[in-house]
């Protein structure tokens, strides 16, 4: 019997399939909304996750942070760190890699090209720890980072940039004021969490860097690379224990550095992804809604609009919960046809904008399921009236309608 | 002792309204028809005779009194009940076609067995046999707007023949077309009656179409004023 009703119901859908298309816009926006909304957040997440993962797993951040001034007011920066707290991590800390890095921006020249980029002063042991090999040519060799040799080492941008596609090993170019000779090319990696190209870089020896391009000896960040995911929390600990002893922080005086490991970091980027697309699908959720009402609309008119064939279905012997079901049937096939469009619009909005945001696309099953099932429920939800109306007509005046 | 009509008004009175706005449609009319009978109701509008239909098809129910079917007293029914019982054993050809106007001839024939939860071939076959019966197997296919008027009456009499009813109420069959149109309907009809011995009932105002019945019933003021049965007898 349930079948025979869908078979009236699709023909009846069929027979005004621009009505059914319009009836049902709304819960395809709606439908379509959620699901790029969520396909979208969730190819955010994995953004940010890819991301960190590129800046290299289980690895610990050591930053200056900010320290109260002379007299308790106002903040300022705490000094930087020195290659004496480098060393003393190196000897207390086991199973880890240390690498000190210092940056400065500073103009890249080659030939007739120049290029503002960041200049990474550190050692062969960053490269580690952030997993980023060398495709092309070579690491810094011992002597030339304990000379402070004037040699660098080119991201893929800067190498693009200055070069084009030529063989950049080799060749003399221009750091600031400094001539330096390209010894190796940095394997691409893409942007970071935060949106920037990591690959807009040249690495150079860290002596190299503080002599002669920052003339001084600081240290802006010390990265850490953990052997065991582990032993984060405990590094951190010996990390922060250190820190303070070497600079010299009473109990009462808080950390005028910062500990931060990727974990966390992905964290929060991952609550606030999850925040947003929870967000951004409330306000699509809305517009689900307003598409029912749409449906309800436009039952109801249909309801009117066909009160003729409903005298005529229960003259030749319809009951009131036939006209029901064939109404209700209706309404659900056609708003459970419109969340199908609007996964399918959905799914295509949102593999367009991962592909301009640069986000890898994946859709969920589930959402997908979800949102199905919703339209559906709006379908019974918002066309239940409609249908009872039309059921509880009476077949004499119906069949004398005009 | 008279078989049990198929058909039977026992002191049927109808009221449309209430208090002072109360109108009389049917006032204690009583009168039987056999199985078989070919019968013309008469009168003029506002006689009562659309009511006595309603009530007949089981479209309505009467205020007071009894009204029959087969024996079964309709007026104790409920409104699905009566549904079913139309589904069943009855019949309607309107004077306005009342056919789904963008559906096939032959999906207007389903429609009612549809409700009667036939299978998809049985549904084939009584359709195309019916529409053989009215003579339009090669119009299956159009929708009811496709056909002339009298094709869509003769569509219509086969949707009432497709259930095989025990009755067929035919309310003005011939009113929205041309003489010979309407002769040719009514020729049909009273092959039906011939030929199936299905009850017909039919609502007319006019002489030359109530000829083709056995017998008139003259509707006036919500009473039978004449009745080409009780003369006989």
């Amino acid at each position: 019997m349930i079948g025979n009703v869908i078979i009236l119901a699709l023909r009846e859908i069929r027979r005004n399939v621009m009505r059914a298309a319009l009836t049902t816009l709304g819960i395809v926006i709606g439908v379509g909304a959620v699901i790029a909304m969520v396909t979208i957040g969730n190819g955010a997440r994995e953004g940010v996750a890819n991301s960190i993962e590129s800046m290299g797993r289980n690895l610990i951040i050591l930053q200056p942070g900010t320290r109260r001034g002379p007299g308790g007011g106002g903040r300022a920066s705490a000094p930087p760190f020195a290659q004496a707290d480098v060393d003393t991590i190196t000897r207390q800390v086991s199973d880890i890699r240390v690498a000190a890095l210092a940056t400065r921006a500073a103009t890249v020249i080659a030939g007739n090209r120049n290029h503002p980029t960041q200049i990474a002063g550190t050692n062969n042991a960053y490269l580690g720890v952030r997993d980023w090999p060398v495709i092309e040519g070579r690491i810094f060799s011992d002597s030339e980072v304990r000379s402070g040799r004037a040699v660098c080492v080119l991201g893929q941008t800067v190498k693009n940039v200055l070069y084009g596609g030529q063989d950049p090993i080799g060749d003399e170019i221009r750091v600031g004021q400094i001539p330096c000779e390209v010894v190796g090319l940095l394997s691409p990696k893409g942007q970071s969490t935060f949106g920037q190209d990591q690959d807009d870089l040249v690495v150079m020896p860290l002596r190299t860097l503080q002599r002669r391009l920052a003339g001084n000896l600081d240290i802006g960040t010390i990265w850490i690379g953990v052997n065991n995911a582990g032993d984060i929390p405990r590094i951190k600990e010996q990390l922060t224990e250190i820190l303070r002893e070497r600079r010299y922080l009473n109990d009462n005086e808080p950390d005028d550095f910062r500990v931060n490991d990727m974990q966390e970091i992905a964290g929060v980027m991952d609550a606030t992804a999850t925040i947003l697309t929870a967000f951004l699908s409330a306000i699509a959720a809305i517009s689900l809604l307003v598409g029912g009402i749409g449906i309800m609309n436009i039952m109801l008119v249909s309801v009117t609009e066909r009160t003729r064939e409903i005298g005529i279905r229960m003259a030749i012997g319809a009951r009131e919960r036939d006209v029901l079901t064939q109404f209700l049937v209706e309404a659900v096939i056609m708003s459970a046809l419109g969340g199908v469009a609007g996964i399918a619009i959905g799914l295509a909005a949102s593999a367009i904008a991962v592909h301009f945001f640069d986000l890898p696309f994946v859709p969920s099953l589930s959402i997908m399921l979800i949102a199905f099932i919703f339209s559906a429920a709006i379908g019974v939800a918002f066309g239940y009236f409609p249908a009872r109306r039309a059921a509880r007509l009476d077949p004499i005046d119906a069949l004398r309608h005009e | 002792m008279t078989p049990q009509p198929l058909l039977l008004f026992d002191d049927v009175t109808k009221i449309y309204g209430s208090g002072e706005a109360a109108v009389v449609a049917l006032d204690r009319v009583e009168f039987a028809v056999q199985a078989g009978e070919f019968v013309a109701v008469m009168g003029p509008s506002g006689s009562g005779k659309s009511t006595a239909m309603n009530i007949l098809g089981c479209l309505d129910a009467p205020s007071s009194g009894h009204y029959y079917f087969e024996g079964i007293d309709v007026a104790s029914l409920s409104r699905d009940q009566r549904a079913l019982l139309r589904r069943n054993y009855v019949g309607f050809v309107f004077q306005g076609f009342n056919l789904l106007k963008r559906t096939t001839a032959l999906e207007n024939l389903e429609l009612p067995l549809i409700y009667r939860g036939a299978s998809r071939e049985e549904r084939r076959a009584a359709a195309e046999k019916a529409l053989a019966l009215v003579g339009l197997s090669d119009r299956a296919s159009h929708t009811a707007s496709e056909l002339s008027g009298g094709q869509q009456q003769r569509v219509a009499i086969a949707r009432a023949l497709v259930t095989e009813p025990k009755v067929i109420l035919a309310d003005e069959p011939t009113g929205n077309l041309d003489t010979a149109r309407g002769q040719e309907i009514m020729a049909l009809l009273a092959s039906l009656n011939a030929e199936q011995g299905i009850t017909i009932v039919l609502v007319t105002h006019e002489e030359a179409i109530a000829a083709y019945a056995q017998r008139r019933i003259r509707f006036l003021d919500g009473r039978i004023e004449s009745d080409t049965e009780k003369v006989l007898a």
